[in-house]
Formats: structure tokens, sequence, C-alpha cells
């Protein structure tokens, strides 16, 4: 196995734009999952908020280990450059029968930042069934602007991923992704540890440019999902051509014309 | 008497487009719908709830945006309240 960092493709990262997710499954050993499973049941100590990354988690523990893996370690620096600090994490539990699901949310509060992003770790160590209440998200619903849960009136969408997943699997999540703890139906507690990192460079060419110009990079940033309403799915696009901007510093591209067309304000000197 | 609510997001405004999102809560308690539970519609369209006895008693107004906010994405736009009304004792 590769030692170094295996940096996301541009279409990974354009999937990840589009989708605001990417998933990484059964990436982690069984021997990092057995001891991340004690760890978690255990409870974990406190990060302070702010802590660099780098430093933050002592080398005998499985949370080094599951960020020095190549294909997350790579998977991280591309999408929130090196040095990020970490914001918090968390264990999450959804308990034996519990009865409830969580509202639909976006976690933290509000964030409209157009440049900027966090990205939230989330990594299952052991096998998610249907049953076990595995993580609801809602593809390409994190450019919405809702506030935590003012959405949980919303129980369903087409298109939605109920999570289920190998032991190892771990979901690198944009910010502001529509999700929810699902209700486990099983007699099991179902584990995943949460990791939120804050990007300390500008989110700027971070990831192997070698496809830049694939064209399924564009086709990545022209998905239309099934629960966007026919109006508002082009605006969708019109968000996900300036974050790609913002990500490439190419203030020229652009899918299917939606911004260039709505930016064009030819000056009265144009005609002398 | 005890209330079925139904909500039903479409995907235009029209009462008979595409149902894109859904929602359940039932004042019989007879059934417990919670986030997540389905991922197939209970009904293809807004019009088709109708035709299964759905009574409509709201519907999300048409807001023009709001200025400098044109291109903002945030709650489904398309939403529709529904209602069926039973006999009987509640939970």
């Amino acid at each position: 196995m590769s030692t170094s960092k295996q940096l996301l493709t541009s279409v990974q990262v354009a999937r990840f734009v589009a989708q605001g997710f990417l998933r990484l499954d059964g990436v982690v050993p069984q021997e990092i999952n057995e001891r991340a499973i004690a760890a978690l049941t255990e409870g974990l100590p406190d990060v302070a908020y702010g802590t660099p990354l780098g430093g933050a988690f002592a080398r005998d523990t499985f949370v080094h280990e599951l960020l020095a893996l190549p294909v997350v370690a790579g998977a991280v620096e591309s999408l929130v450059g090196p040095e990020p600090t970490v914001d918090h994490h968390a264990v999450h539990v959804r308990e034996p029968h519990e009865g409830q699901a969580q509202p639909l949310h976006g976690d933290a509060i509000i964030d409209v930042r157009p440049d900027a992003f966090d990205i939230q770790l989330m990594y299952y160590p052991h096998e998610v069934t249907t049953e076990m209440g595995g993580t609801l998200s809602v593809p390409g619903s994190h450019l919405r602007r809702i506030n935590e849960t003012d959405v949980g009136r919303v129980q369903n969408l087409r298109g939605q991923t109920r999570l289920t997943c190998p032991a190892g699997t771990v979901v690198l999540v944009h910010h502001g992704i529509w999700h929810s703890g699902r209700r486990n139906d099983t007699a099991g507690r179902r584990y995943m540890y949460k990791l939120r990192l804050n990007p300390t460079v500008p989110q700027v060419r971070l990831w192997d440019l070698s496809d830049l110009h694939d064209p399924a990079v564009t086709a990545e940033l022209n998905t239309y999902f099934p629960w966007y309403e026919q109006a508002t799915a082009r605006l969708e696009i019109y968000n996900r051509v300036l974050l790609w901007r913002a990500l490439t510093g190419d203030d020229s591209f652009d899918v299917e014309y939606w911004v260039t067309r709505v930016s064009n304000r030819p000056a009265l000197r144009s005609h002398a | 008497m005890r209330q079925q609510v139904l909500v039903l997001y479409l995907a235009t405004s029209a009462l008979d487009s595409d149902v894109v999102g859904w929602s359940r809560y039932d004042g019989t308690g007879r059934t417990r719908p919670t986030t997540g539970d389905s991922d197939e519609p209970p009904y293809p369209t807004g019009l088709a709830a109708l035709h299964d006895g759905w009574r409509l008693f709201q519907a999300s107004q048409l807001l023009p945006p709001q200025p400098r906010h044109e291109y903002d994405v945030s709650f489904l736009k398309h939403e529709f309240f529904f209602e069926k009304v039973e006999d009987g004792s509640g939970p």
C-alpha cells in the first residue's frame, strides 16, 4: 500500500461540489475499526476549538491512524488543504429501538461563505445496514441556505441517501449538507465518529489537477438531483459554477452558459 | 375526530406536477412516520393525492425573489398541505 497521500482528481472534487459529499467505502483496515469501536464506547477527550490537526491526536490513537491513511489524508488535503484546524469532534450514537430519527438539519448555524467551506469527516467503524439507522443525507443540498433544523419539517426527498456501508467507511461532507441520524430499528448501538475541519489556506487548486479540463468535470457539475424543483435546479447549477470558479480561480468557467448569460452587461463604451 | 396530515413538495407550483419530497404526520397515533423512512413518494403528483381523497388545505404562496437574492437557493418552494379527517380517538 502506498504511504503517500492520494490526492483527489478534479472529477472527484467536482463531484463533491455537485453532491456535497464524497464516499470512501471500506477504506479503513479492520484493526483500526476494532480499536475505534472500543474507543468510541469509552468516549473521547475533547479537542479545543482551533487546534492544528497535526498535533490534535496522539500517534497511538485511532483518529491519528485514520487520518494517516493515504486515501483519507489525500482527500482531506484536497478539500481543505494542508494543516487544517480541528473545529470539534464527537461520537454519535443511534441507540437501539430509540423510535425516532433526528429532524433533517444542517450542522452548526447557517453558513453562506461563497469561497470557503469546512468538511465533516464521518467514519463508520462497523457495517451499517438499512435497519441500523445509517445517516440520511440529501445529495446536492449543501448550497441551500437554511439554518440548522428549520428544514426539519421535510421527512423524505427523492434521491436521498440512506447510508448503508461496509465497516471502515469514511464519508466527507460539505458543512452545509442536509442530513439526519435515522431511526435505529435494531437491538444494537450504531456508532459514528465525526470530525469537523476548518481550512487555514485558500481552498484553491489543492487537488491533483491533471484532469482539470476533462469533460467529466463539467458533467459532474451539471448533475441534477431528483428532489430539485424544476426551476430551482438551474439555480443550483449556477451556484455550483460560482463555487467551482472560486476553487479553481477560473472566472471564465461555466456550465450551459448559466452564469455568463446573466452577467453580460455591455458598457456604453463598447460601441465607441 | 383525528387529523392525518400529508405534506407534498412538488416540482413546480402546479398541483399536478411531480412529487419531489413528502412528509406524514398521523394524528390517530397508529403510525409513526419520521425522517428518512421511505424512498418512494406516496403519490406521483399532488393531483394523485386528491384522487385518493386527500383534501388540500394550504399551498405555498408564489413570492418574487428578494432583490439581490434572486439566485439564492433555500427551502423547497412548492409545499402543499393535505388532510384526511378520521372518526375515533387518538393515541
